[in-house]
């Protein structure tokens, strides 16, 4: 992060103050009572065009990704819609591989005659689909965690305005870690780019806090059994950070347990591990007392705010984080939030810029690119957020929980400040 | 016989003219996918040269699809090549994996080499993840747009994009004609059909055969080159046990050791899981049924088939 919050009068600032503007009027919209719909020059509807993993790795993921999208066009149609215009969405199956990716963003322009395309998760999904988004100069909004976009690696049409990156989540959590848990980390990670993300974003992170990685034991993909591994583990290490990802995590953490009996050091892992994962899953026992990066806490928390209030009820997620509709049906509580915000971000972007057709999509990226505060609200129920212009990556808090009686308890939220780190790009100066 | 053979090209080149006619009429969507079915095919045409005239059975051709176009993507990012080089580099690359696969592969022969080609194919696969800094694992990388351009021509547009697929999948599609028309193509034949009586009439058997796996590796290899190139984007995924697995498939469904089999295999399937997804969210279900029903009652596949019955001239 550098200077970006001190702009030059100018289009861009006239653009974010607008947007702003938009966001504010977003919010006041949701309140009750107010009164919905302006009269717009055309009732033709806004198309958004939702990447989904519908089948593939990311299944569970896209399942409510899809619910999340749902609700959020509920809210966005039942407070007026985008500029008076109803917003519908429609959904197509990417099967999280980057071939299918890049099709459906040309059947998104092509076929459906999309507005904007938003809401890929899988950063091998993204890198595949964002050059044909480029191409065909279709903004894409993307849900994904990837460093990618932020380290310059897409174009100025992909933008993460609703989720933080993994090097803003991994870097985050160092400060309270090296405090609360201990210096000496060893990590255990899954061995693909993933894993290797958190693997230099977090050794970099916890020397800067005076602690250091002492081993750094990475798994490969489809493994299966981990026992093997957990020899490696040093006997000094004070803090295991881990991250498996797939359905071999249950099996992880079990044999994890086996191994390390009643004698484990702190243990603190991100929950993409255990998304979609009921925590009194049978085998899970071993993770009592341990710590977990959560985007957004799964369990309503004791100081449970009334924009996740409202935003749990609109998907209807339980207080457990689970669907109303089936207690067994988990939710993917910490990345979905991440399509409900860039709805709304899309929202307050064409109202700022004024947008009625596809003529006026790099209007709409000025507009999101001129965004700066993003304030907490129904809108945006995660919490507040900065967004970056010229990486097109959206900052915001990050969570940490503690598991109790196999329940997530809130036990640390960073600062925004936590998360930033220097540009490594300038998207604005990119020509549309 | 001089009228059959006339026959022969004359249908090759009539094929690659209305995909060339394709190019002014198809709307956008339905141009992108044939651009993409294009190159798509040079792999399939590639494993067929294997499998459909060969007769070897292999399961790595992800191994070679993914050397192309990563020896492309890394010569133009890592390299600093031009693209046009870089290309004629994953050409050299694809050249040497598949000579180095094949004289270790064809040691073996039936299944076994079907599962040594599969285990070359996954330790490929993860040697790009492994070399993650490199090769950004699973993740990939983009090549942007402003390497993407050849001669002036810029391979972003959808045009150029499409023209550049057909001209290579057509040099694909005639090389591949001439050489199972050759001595060479028809000495593998005999391979396939009695690979003793070949030894005994004085074939060297594995030279043929390794031949055969540098061609097919060779035109995967360019395969996976191209489509990194047109489309931008390099990834694990295409050197994923998956690539290995679809060529096989059009293969078998649009007719082995038929020349046109590949392109309409790819073809089928593209268009298969395309329109049965706008109809159910079970679309793998629809076409795991429909691919069930062909192989059932379409055991040549489409085109093997049609030589079947109708036009046994059909190379």
């Amino acid at each position: 992060m550098t200077d970006y919050l001190k702009k030059k009068q100018s289009r861009r600032q006239v653009l974010g103050t607008l947007g702003a503007g938009a966001l504010s009027a977003s919010a006041i919209s949701s309140m009750p009572g107010f009164v919905r719909y302006s009269q717009a020059q055309t009732s033709e509807p806004i198309k958004l065009g939702l990447q989904v993993h519908r089948t593939g790795i990311g299944a569970a993921y896209g399942r409510w990704y899809s619910r999340t999208t749902e609700a959020a066009a509920k809210f966005i149609n039942d407070n007026g819609g985008i500029n008076g215009r109803p917003v519908q969405v429609i959904t197509e199956d990417d099967a999280t591989d980057p071939k299918r990716g890049a099709e459906v963003v040309e059947k998104f322009e092509s076929e459906h005659k999309c507005d904007v395309v938003f809401g890929t998760l899988f950063s091998h999904v993204v890198a595949g689909s964002a050059p044909r988004a480029g191409e065909l100069k279709q903004p894409y909004f993307i849900v994904s965690e990837g460093t990618q976009l932020a380290a310059g690696g897409l174009n100025r049409y992909v933008m993460q305005p609703g989720i933080t990156d993994v090097k803003s989540q991994v870097q985050s959590m160092a400060p309270f870690i090296s405090k609360n848990l201990g210096k000496k980390v060893t990590m255990v990670f899954p061995d693909f780019a993933f894993g290797h993300d958190h693997r230099d974003f977090f050794s970099e992170a916890i020397a800067k806090q005076g602690g250091e990685v002492i081993a750094k034991i990475a798994i490969p993909p489809t493994e299966s059994s981990f026992t093997k591994y957990f020899p490696q583990i040093p006997r000094e290490t004070e803090v295991l950070y881990h991250v498996m990802v797939g359905p071999a995590v249950l099996t992880f953490v079990k044999e994890l347990g086996e191994f390390f009996g009643s004698s484990s050091p702190a243990i603190f892992g991100f929950l993409d591990s255990l998304e979609a994962v009921d925590m009194a899953s049978p085998g899970l026992e071993f993770l009592e007392g341990s710590y977990f990066w959560e985007g957004n806490p799964r369990y309503a928390q004791e100081n449970q705010t009334e924009y996740d209030k409202f935003y749990r009820n609109a998907v209807g997620v339980d207080e457990n984080g689970a669907s109303v509709s089936d207690a067994n049906d988990i939710s993917t509580y910490s990345h979905m939030f991440g399509c409900w915000e860039t709805m709304n971000i899309i929202k307050a972007g064409m109202e700022a810029s004024g947008y009625k057709d596809v003529n006026d999509r790099s209007k709409l990226i000025e507009a999101v690119e001129a965004m700066t505060t993003i304030p907490a609200s129904n809108a945006h129920p995660q919490g507040d957020k900065i967004f970056n212009g010229k990486t097109h990556q959206v900052f915001g808090h990050q969570y940490i929980t503690q598991v109790k009686n196999s329940k997530l308890v809130l036990a640390h939220t960073t600062s925004i400040e936590d998360t930033f780190y220097p540009d490594a790009v300038d998207y604005t100066t990119q020509s549309f | 016989m001089r009228a059959g053979e006339n026959r022969v090209w004359l249908l090759h080149i009539a094929v690659v003219l209305v995909i060339l006619a394709l190019h002014f009429v198809l709307p956008p969507y339905h141009h992108g996918i044939l651009a993409r079915v294009m190159v798509l095919a040079i792999l399939a045409m590639g494993y067929n040269f294997a499998f459909g005239y060969t007769g070897l059975l292999s399961l790595g051709h992800a191994l070679f699809f993914g050397a192309g176009m990563y020896a492309m993507g890394l010569g133009i990012t890592g390299l600093g090549l031009s693209p046009g080089i870089a290309v004629l580099f994953a050409i050299v690359c694809s050249v040497l994996v598949s000579a180095i696969i094949g004289s270790l592969a064809l040691r073996t022969a039936g299944v076994s080499l079907m599962i040594v080609t599969l285990m070359f194919a996954q330790a490929g696969w993860y040697l790009i993840l492994y070399f993650g800094e490199i090769t950004r694992g699973d993740e990939g990388f983009v090549i942007p747009q402003a390497q993407r351009l050849v001669a002036g021509i810029d391979l972003a547009d959808s045009n150029n994009r499409y023209l550049i697929a057909l001209i290579l999948f057509a040099i694909v599609l005639f090389t591949t004609l001439k050489l199972v028309r050759s001595s060479f193509g028809k000495a593998l034949v005999a391979i396939r059909e009695n690979e003793e009586r070949a030894k005994m009439l004085g074939y060297n058997v594995f030279a043929y055969k390794l031949g055969a796996i540098i061609v097919s590796g060779t035109i995967s290899g360019l395969a996976g080159a191209a489509y990194g190139l047109l489309f931008g984007y390099v990834g694990a995924t295409f050197a994923s046990v998956q690539y290995s697995i679809l060529p096989l498939l059009w293969v078998l469904l649009g007719g082995a050791s038929t020349i046109l089999g590949p392109f309409v295999g790819t073809l089928f399937m593209t268009y298969l899981i395309d329109i049965s997804s706008e109809f159910t969210e079970a679309y793998l279900l629809v076409a795991g049924v429909i691919l069930v029903l062909l192989t059932l009652f379409a055991r040549q596949g489409i085109v093997g088939e049609v030589k079947k019955r109708f036009a046994p001239w059909l190379p």
